[in-house]
């Protein structure tokens, strides 16, 4: 078995992060690599050097390419020597048809203009090869994602693909689309495609890949080979989340009070395509004083079922029922949601959470101008005062808060994200991703916030995807998978293996 | 002596650094002084005469009250192309109720106000809650309201209104000071005759403008808020209030205080209070600034766009109507791409297309400044084909400014 890609010792920088420590990854030619690891633990930024999205001379190290030297300036360089990546979210475009799609940037053209003939020929043998039916003017809006799926691969096929990677393949297709596609790759195998495969889906992993390589925290743990021992799952998973948990997480006094939140057979449908129900009937509760986490991979539906609860922000068709203090409440909009004791700080601060021209002051006030007005007229002054007490108690560092939003840090940024929702004083918080992007010290800062919340009596409920943070943080665990909470834990029982088992068995 | 010296260079560093934060509004007031002081010399003084100001007003009233209600809509992420078409079809509207029908003039003002409402719902509708882009749902009702004064006037221009509804456009409150004290002014000030009311009301504003001024700057000191250099603020507020004054005085001179000057005045601090203190107004901002995150702090966002363009549609109509007054007649051509002059001026007020930003003083400010272009071009005989280009130019040049001092600031 010859090796077909060699990538040595990668190392990747970020401002402050290093995202990859001296990666080494070795596939031959001819196998299904798999690529597996937490979310962040470095695969993508890892498959982006490789497709030359980070070019050649922003990392360190060396990739070896059949058998020469890489150095790739652009993806269309990679591209060129046959190197294709799928996203896990489609890059086609809508309203074009097949053909146009699987064509695009790569038109068989003459002189600039379009042979149609050719390329819905073209285009029909490619479809045959990846097993589809659909006549090639089709609109690919009209097709379902996991069809959609098989365009791309049909698009990576015309270009003479000869090192295919699939982020996610399979993570938004249903079970018979998932398994169409497994086939195809094995399939493609046959035909001598080496491929790269990124999947949380340890199930499937087993079933198609020749080699497993596990990444953590930007290294490479270990290289797995199925041709010569069966890989088992459990084996796999310990790779994945084998760090130590040193003391990170602030400590609190663990006391559950009175019930606050319970939600009941909740339900909620996709917005665009009725037929998928994103949230499937689940039920949860949080106390008084409670840190409750919510764990899953992405796209199991946490935000959804987050969003949906707050105002029906997110979804269609939601039913289900909400109570607060033992009392059913309306969160059927956003203002009722607030007014009934919610408040839910995204996971996307910048573009949902944040008016980023705006300065502190008034962001901090937004949720709650009634707090700081009196007949529909503003009073600036006690609003100043509410927003410095807040930069001060949260730690917001910055000359004043007149400062704009937008130059601060992602660290100091979501700390007014939290002041905005403290300030409207809500009974549960919902925390999607708090310390998404933000550095190791003001993590510990808003560990201290959400301690203090709970102290307070306030009800927390946190989404994360790091475990080991929701392993230090919370009082109880919810496992999320595929809309439907599939497991409870308590912080005794909970560990990072005891988690992905659940959201790997299904 | 050491420290004297380092604290004077740091209050340096700090006016260069306000002043380039600041270069926006400081830039747009200081570019109308330069316009008129242009003008005024060119013309050989004639920009500054007080039938000539008078005019000016009145030539610029409509604008102004239509830029108010746009100055809303772009802050809150649309745009209204309507306007212009609105506003001839409710001077329309009023000249067919009035002259056409013998209504009474109150009632039809009445009326036209409440049918530009109803327009300004009819559009606001399917842009809050169908979310049609304003573009082409406000381009639809340019057309729209066009044909229909067409039709309404059947191509033939209605008139002349009676002289009580003239006067909305055309007259001037009357002086309510004893004539005694005018007459005994105009020795003084070598006039051959002085409003004492409108003399006063310029004084009074003056001194509503430095109060407001130590008072926010009172406030700021206490907040600790970095303010303004003391020598920009004595500057700014000595040229504001001379020039209230010195307009004022030239007023007194001639009719006094025309009613659609007061009709603006009480608007534009109408509107500027509510954009600037008042929850819907900072609500409407945050729709501009972040719809998504706007909704997700509870405000009722497709509610505050409805709401935005029935205030423009109200606008529109109180503009048609000062219109069609102040021309004594409506026409199927009234209002004919005014839409476009008010647009320019709230851009030129420093409001962005993006929306979230925008000050009424500045869309205000930005009307009068294409206002004294038109009228001081025009007084120099300047054809209207130059008129155009150099408007156009001007237009481009404050977006420019905006654009790169926001990447300067970065």
């Amino acid at each position: 078995m010859s090796v077909f890609l060699q990538m040595r010792g990668i190392t990747k920088t970020f401002p402050g992060v290093k995202a990859l420590d001296r990666v080494n990854l070795s596939v031959a030619k001819g196998e299904i690599h798999a690529l597996v690891g937490e979310n962040g633990a470095g695969k993508s930024t890892l498959m982006k050097i490789l497709s030359g999205v980070y070019p050649a001379g922003s990392y360190e190290g060396e990739i070896h390419y059949d058998g020469a030297l890489a150095q790739f300036r652009d993806i269309s360089d990679s591209e060129d020597q046959g190197i294709i990546i799928i996203h896990q979210e489609l890059a086609l475009v809508p309203l074009l048809s097949i053909a146009e799609n699987v064509f695009l940037g790569n038109e068989c053209a003459r002189h600039g203009v379009i042979d149609w003939q050719a390329t819905n020929k073209r285009t029909e043998e490619l479809l045959k090869k990846v097993g589809l039916k659909e006549a090639p003017t089709t609109l690919v809006d009209k097709l379902g994602v996991g069809k959609q799926q098989l365009i791309e691969i049909a698009k990576a096929l015309s270009k003479k693909v000869r090192l295919l990677i699939l982020d996610e393949p399979t993570a938004a297709l249903s079970e018979s689309d998932s398994q169409a596609l497994l086939n195809l790759l094995l399939e493609l195998k046959q035909q001598g495609v080496t491929s790269i495969i990124i999947s949380h889906k340890l199930n499937e992993v087993r079933r198609v890949a020749d080699t497993v390589t596990v990444i953590r925290d930007g290294t490479t743990v270990s290289t797995l080979d199925a041709r010569r021992e069966a890989i088992s799952e459990d084996a796999i998973v310990r790779d994945m989340v084998g760090r130590d948990m040193a003391h990170r997480y602030p400590e609190r006094q663990r006391r559950a009070g009175d019930m606050l939140l319970e939600v009941s057979d909740w339900n909620v449908w996709h917005p665009e395509h009725a037929e998928r129900q994103v949230i499937k009937s689940a039920n949860l509760t949080v106390r008084a004083g409670e840190v409750v986490g919510i764990a899953g991979l992405m796209g199991a539906g946490r935000t959804e079922l987050a969003m949906s609860l707050f105002g029906q922000s997110y979804g269609r068709n939601i039913s289900g029922n909400v109570r607060i203090r033992g009392k059913t409440v309306d969160v059927s909009r956003v203002d009722r949601a607030i007014d009934a004791g919610l408040a839910y700080v995204t996971e996307d601060r910048k573009s949902l959470g944040l008016i980023l021209e705006e300065t502190i002051q008034r962001n901090v006030t937004l949720a709650n101008l009634e707090g700081v007005s009196s007949g529909g007229v503003l009073n600036e002054n006690e609003e100043t005062q509410v927003s410095e007490k807040y930069r001060q108690a949260m730690n917001i560092r910055t000359p004043s808060v007149f400062q704009k939003v937008m130059n601060l840090s992602g660290g100091n940024q979501q700390k007014v994200v939290l002041s905005k929702w403290l300030f409207a004083e809500p009974e549960v918080l919902i925390l999607d991703e708090p310390t998404r992007g933000i550095d190791v010290g003001a993590k510990f800062e808003i560990y201290g916030i959400i301690n203090e919340l709970s102290e307070q009596g306030k009800g927390v409920l946190m989404i994360s995807s790091e475990m080991p943070e929701l392993l230090g943080m919370c009082d109880r665990i919810y496992v999320m998978n595929e809309g439907a909470l599939v497991g409870e834990l308590s912080a005794g029982e909970a560990s990072q293996e005891r988690i992905m088992s659940l959201i790997v068995t299904e | 002596m050491a420290l004297a010296e380092s604290q004077d260079s740091a209050e340096q560093k700090g006016i260069g650094k306000y002043l380039l934060a600041n270069l926006r509004e400081y830039g747009l007031l200081f570019a109308l002084i330069a316009i008129m002081v242009f003008f005024q010399i060119v013309t050989g003084g004639t920009l500054l005469r007080p039938v000539n100001i008078t005019n000016l007003l009145l030539q610029n009233s409509y604008i102004i009250i239509m830029a108010l209600g746009m100055l809303i809509v772009i802050v809150s992420g649309n745009i209204d192309l309507s306007v212009g078409s609105v506003m001839g079809f409710i001077g329309a509207l009023a000249a067919v109720m009035i002259v056409n029908h013998e209504i009474n003039w109150l009632v039809t003002i009445v009326v036209c106000l409440a049918v530009g409402g109803l327009i300004g719902m009819a559009q606001g509708y399917w842009v809050a809650y169908w979310k049609i882009p304003s573009f082409i749902v406000t381009l639809a009702g340019m057309l729209v309201f066009r044909g229909l004064s067409l039709w309404l006037l059947e191509g033939q221009s209605v008139g002349p209104f009676p002289k009580e509804f003239q006067t909305i456009a055309n007259g001037f409150v009357p002086d309510i000071f004893p004539a005694a004290i005018g007459e005994s002014l105009t020795s003084v000030f070598d006039a051959r005759k002085v409003n004492v009311l409108a003399l006063l009301t310029g004084l009074a504003a003056a001194a509503l403008v430095v109060w407001g001024g130590l008072h926010n700057r009172a406030r700021n000191r206490a907040y600790g808020v970095e303010d303004e250099p003391f020598g920009f603020f004595v500057l700014r507020i000595s040229i504001i209030s001379a020039a209230l004054v010195f307009i004022m005085f030239k007023l007194s001179t001639f009719r006094g205080l025309p009613n659609v000057l007061i009709t603006m005045g009480v608007l534009t601090i109408i509107y500027a209070f509510l954009t600037e203190r008042t929850v819907i107004g900072r609500r409407i901002y945050a729709l501009g600034g972040n719809h998504k995150a706007a909704k997700l702090s509870g405000i009722k966002t497709e509610r505050l766009t409805f709401l935005a363009f029935l205030n423009m549609g109200i606008l529109a109509a109180a503009a048609g109507l000062v219109f069609a007054a102040r021309l004594n007649t409506a026409t199927p051509k009234a209002g004919f791409a005014l839409e476009l002059d008010v647009i320019a001026a709230v851009f030129i007020g420093g409001a962005s297309m993006s929306g979230g930003v925008g000050k009424i003083v500045g869309a205000v400010v930005g009307a009068f400044l294409m206002g004294v272009l038109n009228n001081g071009m025009s007084i120099m005989g300047i054809g209207i084909d130059y008129q155009q280009m150099i408007k156009g130019l001007v237009l481009l040049a404050a977006v420019i400014f905006d654009v790169y001092n926001k990447s300067k600031q970065g």
